[in-house]
């Protein structure tokens, strides 16, 4: 399969030294070496969901315990969370960090995702969500880091889109 | 059966517990009777108030979680059954105050009022101890078991749909977010420093 195994590994680390202690996540392709790295790993609480906006609910109630979480998603399960993000992360001001697969931008084949695509960037910007991209091995860490320090200092959702630069290898 | 009662009915066994319940009647009738550190009152997001509790209970597996649920919410979010039942956390109660109707928005009709059975959802997504309860009675018995037991339980009270006259009620949804994040981080260390001692 052509998603970066280094490249999820390098994400998983990052997420690991900030201190994540509980994943939400919903399969999808880009995401697959990922999640297989929570399930292996003693330490961390995966919660498998049904649909994406659960995990707005499970993050929720993970701050509230002391926890800190990450939702793992494609574009479409962040389209699929969205009143769960406006009517609890944002009214009750969770530091919320979704790490969100950026499928159906330029070099997508799945004719499927291309719609979704284009409507993530622009709901992200409607939501007033901050977000940046993971996109360079070498600045996973310290952008995960960053967005989650401005989630807990404002108290608000944060959003970190994973390209297909950092997690598909074409194979040759 | 009235979900006033009921919520009086059990009042003295929620301390102790971290209690979530969703928008509406519920949150307004439990502040009614007084509202403590431990309610937390998630005043939109419908469906996910049985999420939140799941997270809870996951994180704090020694405490003691109830979920007042509704017929309305959780028809919004039939997966979250798949998702408790698939964790089945022992410490969670999810009780679910079924009035058939979304009364705040003019009693239309729930798919429970036409045989949806929310009991069976719950089972046949996997949660082995569930109930429906019709009166005062009933109710009480099976809460006071759910709290005893170490098991996911999972509860349908089938209530009148009736409920007081306006939703707003004095508490800022901000002030109770602040106040119920204060309460867990002062009970966990608390248990903590408990747990040293022990030692």
């Amino acid at each position: 399969m052509p998603v970066s195994l280094t490249n999820s590994g390098v994400v998983y680390h990052a997420l690991k030294k900030c201190g994540i202690g509980l994943v939400s996540a919903l399969p999808e392709t880009w995401l697959v070496h990922l999640i297989r790295m929570a399930e292996d790993d003693p330490q961390m609480i995966l919660v498998r969901l049904a649909k994406e906006e659960e995990g707005v609910g499970i993050s929720a109630g993970a701050h509230f315990a002391g926890v800190k979480s990450a939702m793992l998603m494609q574009n479409h399960g962040f389209l699929a969370s969205i009143n769960g993000i406006v009517s609890l992360a944002q009214l009750y001001r969770i530091p919320l960090l979704m790490l969100i697969s950026y499928r159906g931008h330029f070099g997508e084949r799945d004719p499927w995702q291309t719609q979704g695509g284009g409507a993530t960037e622009p709901l992200l910007r409607a939501l007033g969500i901050p977000y940046s991209f993971l996109d360079d091995p070498a600045k996973v860490e310290k952008r995960i880091a960053e967005a989650q320090t401005w989630a807990y200092s404002s108290l608000h959702p944060a959003a970190l889109l994973l390209t297909r630069e950092l997690m598909w290898e074409e194979p040759a | 059966m009235q979900r006033l009662e009921c919520l009086r009915a059990i009042y003295d066994q929620l301390d102790g517990c971290l209690v979530v319940t969703i928008m509406g009647a519920v949150a307004c009738e439990l502040q009614s009777l007084g509202h403590k550190p431990n309610f937390f009152y998630l005043q939109h997001a419908m469906g996910l108030g049985s999420s939140m509790g799941l997270g809870l209970a996951l994180c704090l597996p020694q405490q003691k979680v109830v979920v007042f649920d509704g017929d309305g919410s959780i028809l919004m979010n039939l997966g979250g059954y798949t998702t408790m039942a698939r964790y089945r956390p022992k410490n969670l109660v999810h009780v679910v105050f079924d009035n058939e109707s979304l009364l705040s928005v003019g009693g239309f009709p729930t798919a429970t009022s036409t045989g949806s059975d929310l009991e069976g959802v719950a089972r046949a997504s996997g949660i082995a101890r569930t109930g429906t309860v019709r009166t005062m009675e009933e109710f009480a018995r099976v809460f006071k078991d759910a709290m005893q037991a170490s098991e996911l339980t999972s509860i349908v009270a089938k209530v009148d749909a009736v409920g007081p006259k306006g939703y707003v009620t004095e508490l800022a949804l901000l002030e109770n977010r602040f106040q119920f994040k204060r309460h867990i981080e002062k009970s966990t260390t608390e248990t903590r420093r408990h747990g040293e001692t022990m030692k």
